[in-house]
């Protein structure tokens, strides 16, 4: 992911700047929009999007993100783009990445004849002015996400880290929100005074996405090895 | 409450912590740096909690909220389906107090004098601080639906926020005649709780079932489309064939107007008698906001990494009043906010570790018994805004065991979530 090494070293100069109060971003914008509008000038000749947007030589993108491929009403799709959305496309960010890097590689029949955006930070700029007329996660939780997450890897720095209370106090308490930390299991299993092997183990099943669970999947994708060892010292040995 | 000890044995490592940087030079003559919490909901409530526990007894935590017994908005319309009792979803401040220590002052703060750091209380007093966190919820947009007023909620009740409103829209929905006509006018975004009006629509459906079977629901919605809609849509005909009758904006539900004398509702120029009409209105952050000059337009804007306003770094503003980028306005989201914010807090006043912030929302609704769905999604924080970053929803057409164990779930994370905001 562009850009990570940077972030991840940002991250690391936060962790040991004790009150660094505004840590710099930890997640990466898709792209630039204003860049993005720039680029989108390659696409306007046959491309409309806004208020009122309607279809021109190619379909109007308004709610383009996550919307099924070949589904804007009113617009006459090659047999090919119609054939991948029975096959179930779905325009997600990185099929859209795939698509605007080369059209033809991914629908070969498309009628979209344009060769392409081939750096990779144009399509992340144009990309991202595009998301703006998608739904907005605010309204409707579901909708596109609007900026990649970070992934944090190892570095000796952060491994450094390991057992740090506070880190582990601090990230435990959104696992708190659902996990009651008196030990119930109502609904939802209890998570303190587990051995730190078998939480572990059990938190990298979810990241890996061995162990079905959205919810967990999802909350331990985000969480480096480092972070999941910091909850699982701290939740052992909470009473 | 075993990790109520830490908040007295646990010095060591807040003492060490505060070597690491100076804390903020705080009121004159006041031993301890002062945070104010106005609203004790989700937000509020998660924040007194977490600033008073984590800081050890280091700041002096004040929480004013007015009412003595709170009820939460979410699981209210487990409550009107008949699914919770009304005391299943009240909580008092009790705990805060006596085991955390907060000072809990029931009253309502009525204006805020930022250069004096001062906040006025409907009873007179004034309460100074070194950090105010803001959560005071929703207020109602003035003329937001032509005909209806707040004096009009006995008639036509909102029941958006949680108490007496919601009692008085399930006593209206007991007491609909046979084949009667339950009336919503759903709001525009954004709004608290984006499934919230669905899942209601959901719960009336489901006691109109049992006890009035022939009764109708027609939803005027100023949106074209909502959260959850393919889930609901299918639990709605999947178990209210015929019952729900959604107007969305394509087809008129935008121009709506209602009369609370005559009860009727006006969708596209159709008048309509109803017997129940739970109006919804467009919503603005709690007026304090207002007042202490901290909106822009009707919400008030936050830095993403502290939840501190835009316009005065001594105030942190919370849940459904701010306005902060992707995350839906939900108890959930005020909660996952609360942690954040206590940490910048607690790191601006006495030196502790501030770490990258991170946030997450869950987002349960009840179809019918045994039937829960859930969409959900992570968030991190970047200069402009919190930004969405990974997610999930249920799925249409998923088995029933599945439902089920999403149900229980949800009810895990009430137990979960309370517990966690009032110890």
């Amino acid at each position: 992911m562009q850009g990570s090494f940077l972030t991840t070293l940002t991250t690391v100069v936060a962790f040991f700047c004790a009150a660094a109060v505004n840590a710099d971003e930890t997640a990466q914008a898709l792209g630039d929009l204003e860049t993005g509008a720039k680029v989108f000038k390659k696409c306007a000749a046959c491309h409309k999007v806004g208020e009122g947007a309607k279809n021109r030589v190619g379909p109007m993108l308004n709610g383009i993100f996550d919307a099924s491929a070949g589904a804007v009403e009113g617009f006459k799709y090659s047999k090919s783009m119609k054939r991948a959305a029975a096959d179930g496309l779905v325009w997600d960010y990185e099929r859209l990445d795939a698509f605007l890097e080369n059209p033809k590689s991914m629908v070969s029949g498309t009628k979209m004849n344009f060769r392409g955006l081939k750096k990779e930070q144009d399509r992340h700029d144009v990309l991202a002015y595009l998301r703006q007329f998608s739904d907005d996660p605010a309204n409707i939780p579901e909708a596109a996400p609007t900026a990649m997450a970070v992934e944090i890897e190892l570095s000796p720095e952060i491994l450094a880290l390991q057992g740090d209370p506070e880190y582990g106090e601090y990230l435990g308490s959104e696992c708190l929100t659902c996990h009651q930390v008196g030990g119930s299991d109502q609904g939802i299993p209890a998570i303190v005074g587990w051995p730190k092997t078998d939480f572990v183990v059990a938190m990298h099943a979810y990241k890996e996405k061995l162990r079905p669970h959205p919810v967990m999947q999802m909350m331990a994708s985000r969480l480096s090895d480092e972070e999941i060892a910091a909850l699982a010292a701290y939740f052992r040995d909470l009473e | 409450m075993k990790l109520n000890r830490r908040i007295f044995l646990g010095t060591g490592a807040a003492a060490a912590a505060s070597a690491l940087a100076s804390p903020m030079v705080h009121a004159a003559g006041h031993a301890r740096p002062r945070v104010v919490v106005v609203g004790g909901g989700a937000g509020g409530a998660t924040a007194a909690r977490y600033l008073a526990k984590d800081s050890k007894g280091e700041i002096d935590v004040t929480l004013i909220e007015p009412s003595r017994s709170y009820y939460t908005c979410f699981f209210s319309n487990l409550y009107i389906g008949g699914f919770r009792d009304l005391q299943s979803i009240a909580h008092s401040y009790g705990t805060l107090a006596s085991e955390y220590g907060v000072n809990v002052v029931h009253d309502w703060a009525v204006a805020i004098d930022r250069d004096a750091r001062m906040v006025s209380l409907a009873g007179g007093d004034a309460v100074p601080y070194d950090r105010l966190i803001l959560s005071p919820g929703i207020d109602f947009v003035d003329g937001a639906v032509a005909g209806w007023d707040v004096s009009a909620q006995n008639k036509m009740p909102h029941a958006y926020k949680g108490g007496s409103q919601t009692e008085l829209l399930k006593a209206q929905v007991a007491a609909m005649p046979q084949g009667g006509t339950f009336a919503m006018v759903a709001p525009p975004n954004p709004y608290r709780c984006p499934p919230g009006p669905y899942e209601r629509v959901s719960m009336v459906a489901h006691l109109l079932k049992a006890t009035n079977p022939t009764a109708k629901i027609i939803v005027a919605d100023p949106k074209p489309k909502f959260s959850k809609q393919g889930l609901f849509q299918e639990g709605w005909a999947d178990n209210y064939a015929g019952m729900v009758d959604w107007i969305g904006s394509d087809f008129g539900g935008d121009n709506v107007e209602v009369d609370p004398e005559a009860m009727t509702v006006s969708i596209d120029g159709e008048v309509t008698k109803v017997d129940v009409c739970n109006v919804i209105p467009a919503m603005k952050a709690g007026h304090i906001c207002e007042q202490a000059g901290l909106t822009d337009g009707n919400w008030a804007p936050v830095s993403a990494h502290t939840m501190q306003s835009r316009v005065d770094e001594n105030i942190h503003v919370l849940g459904d009043a701010c306005s902060q980028g992707d995350m839906p306005k939900s108890g959930f989201s005020a909660n996952s906010q609360a942690k954040v914010a206590a940490m910048a807090v607690r790191g601006a006043l006495t030196g502790s570790k501030v770490f990258p912030a991170k946030f997450s929302n869950t987002c349960w609704s009840l179809i019918d018994t045994d039937n829960g769905v859930k969409v959900g999604a992570t968030y991190e924080a970047t200069d402009e805004k919190i930004a969405k970053v990974d997610g999930f929803i249920s799925a249409t057409g998923e088995d029933a065991a599945l439902r089920k164990a999403t149900y229980e779930e949800s009810v895990g994370w009430y137990a979960g979530i309370t517990s966690d905001m009032f110890g």
